[in-house]
């Protein structure tokens, strides 16, 4: 059947597919027939998006990419890749006079640093096939729009969106594509352990009513964006930031 | 720390509102600048004068100052 969408024969590697938006790209991509390496901190619910996975020749490596070690330890253990998807990312609510040198390093370091530093070592190490795609999870926080207490997290993605034009010019050279997805608000368990300052109730008010679309994102919303991203309907593409957000920011 | 300190540690979370208008029977949810801003800085204060974590709900089930404190020292 005639599918420019397909992810068959390509290995693709996916960052934080412990949880969240990382395990929905992991299933996802595997549905569409690719093979997955999935990393993520935590050992046990790695294995459960593992057990998810459809289809054989999967591979699990668990890794912490705030530790350069680990970085390296995933570039050497990870088979040639056609496509990659960062998906690791923590959230933070601070007001701006509170920000502090800890809270600023610990965020800037998992969802800043760490995927460019790993985006860099798969690239010096050559782990990347020819005509790869690289995925960043942005958000549309700090490149688009920015809420309350947002301004630490919109700061890292806003940080990406820029490392994302700078890679896809240079990596072009080699025929790689780099993206970012920009998610407006997808609900995960990341979510809700950050988020002790809002209540359902606020979040339904405030948040979810600002939703053209009538509803916030899952997953799946975001996986079908990495899909294109990562297949060859999206040959020419290369240094977006693709905006998945149920119309949140024309309001 | 002691209410009065805490009430202090409250105002200065404010731009707008004068010191003054605090007092630990104050309903602060109904003083105009109260936002979603001033709540966060709330929850921040907290934990870096008292080194002690209060959420969303602490402060939805306050009504005043006091009631908040009160909280806080449950904890």
């Amino acid at each position: 059947m005639y599918n420019p969408f397909s992810l068959e024969g390509k290995t693709i590697l996916v960052t934080g597919a412990s949880s969240g938006i990382g395990r929905g790209i992991a299933v996802e991509c595997s549905k569409m027939g690719a093979k997955i390496v999935i990393t993520g901190r935590n050992i046990e619910r790695l294995q459960e998006t593992f057990d998810f996975l459809e289809g054989n020749g999967h591979v699990q490596i668990s890794a912490d990419l705030s530790k350069q070690e680990e970085i390296e330890m995933l570039v050497s253990s990870t088979p040639d890749l056609k496509g990659c998807v960062h998906c690791a990312g923590i959230p933070k609510i601070c007001a701006v006079k509170f920000i502090n040198r800890d809270t600023i390093e610990d965020i800037f370091n998992v969802n800043t640093i760490a995927p460019i530093l790993l985006t860099s070592l798969l690239v010096k190490k050559k782990k990347l096939l020819s005509k790869s795609s690289i995925v960043f999870i942005s958000s549309i926080s700090g490149v688009f729009v920015a809420n309350t207490g947002e301004s630490p997290y919109s700061a890292t993605k806003g940080a990406i969106s820029g490392f994302v034009k700078g890679a896809a010019f240079e990596l072009a050279a080699q025929g790689t594509r780099v993206n970012s997805i920009n998610p407006g608000l997808v609900p995960t368990n990341i979510l809700k352990l950050s988020n002790t300052v809002f209540s359902p109730e606020q979040l339904e008010e405030t948040m979810y009513k600002r939703y053209p679309l009538k509803r916030v994102g899952t997953p799946e919303d975001v996986a079908y964006a990495a899909i294109y991203l990562l297949s060859e309907a999206s040959n020419w593409v290369t240094g977006v930031n693709l905006v998945v957000d149920g119309g949140y920011t024309l309001a | 720390m002691k209410l009065e300190e805490f009430v202090q540690k409250f105002a200065e979370q404010f731009d707008e509102t004068p010191a003054e208008v605090f007092t630990a029977s104050t309903v602060f949810k109904e003083l105009e600048e109260w936002s979603s801003l001033t709540a966060l800085s709330v929850i921040a204060i907290v934990d870096e004068e008292l080194d002690k974590r209060i959420t969303g709900a602490d402060i939805r089930s306050s009504n005043t100052i006091e009631d908040l404190f009160s909280i806080i020292q449950s904890k």
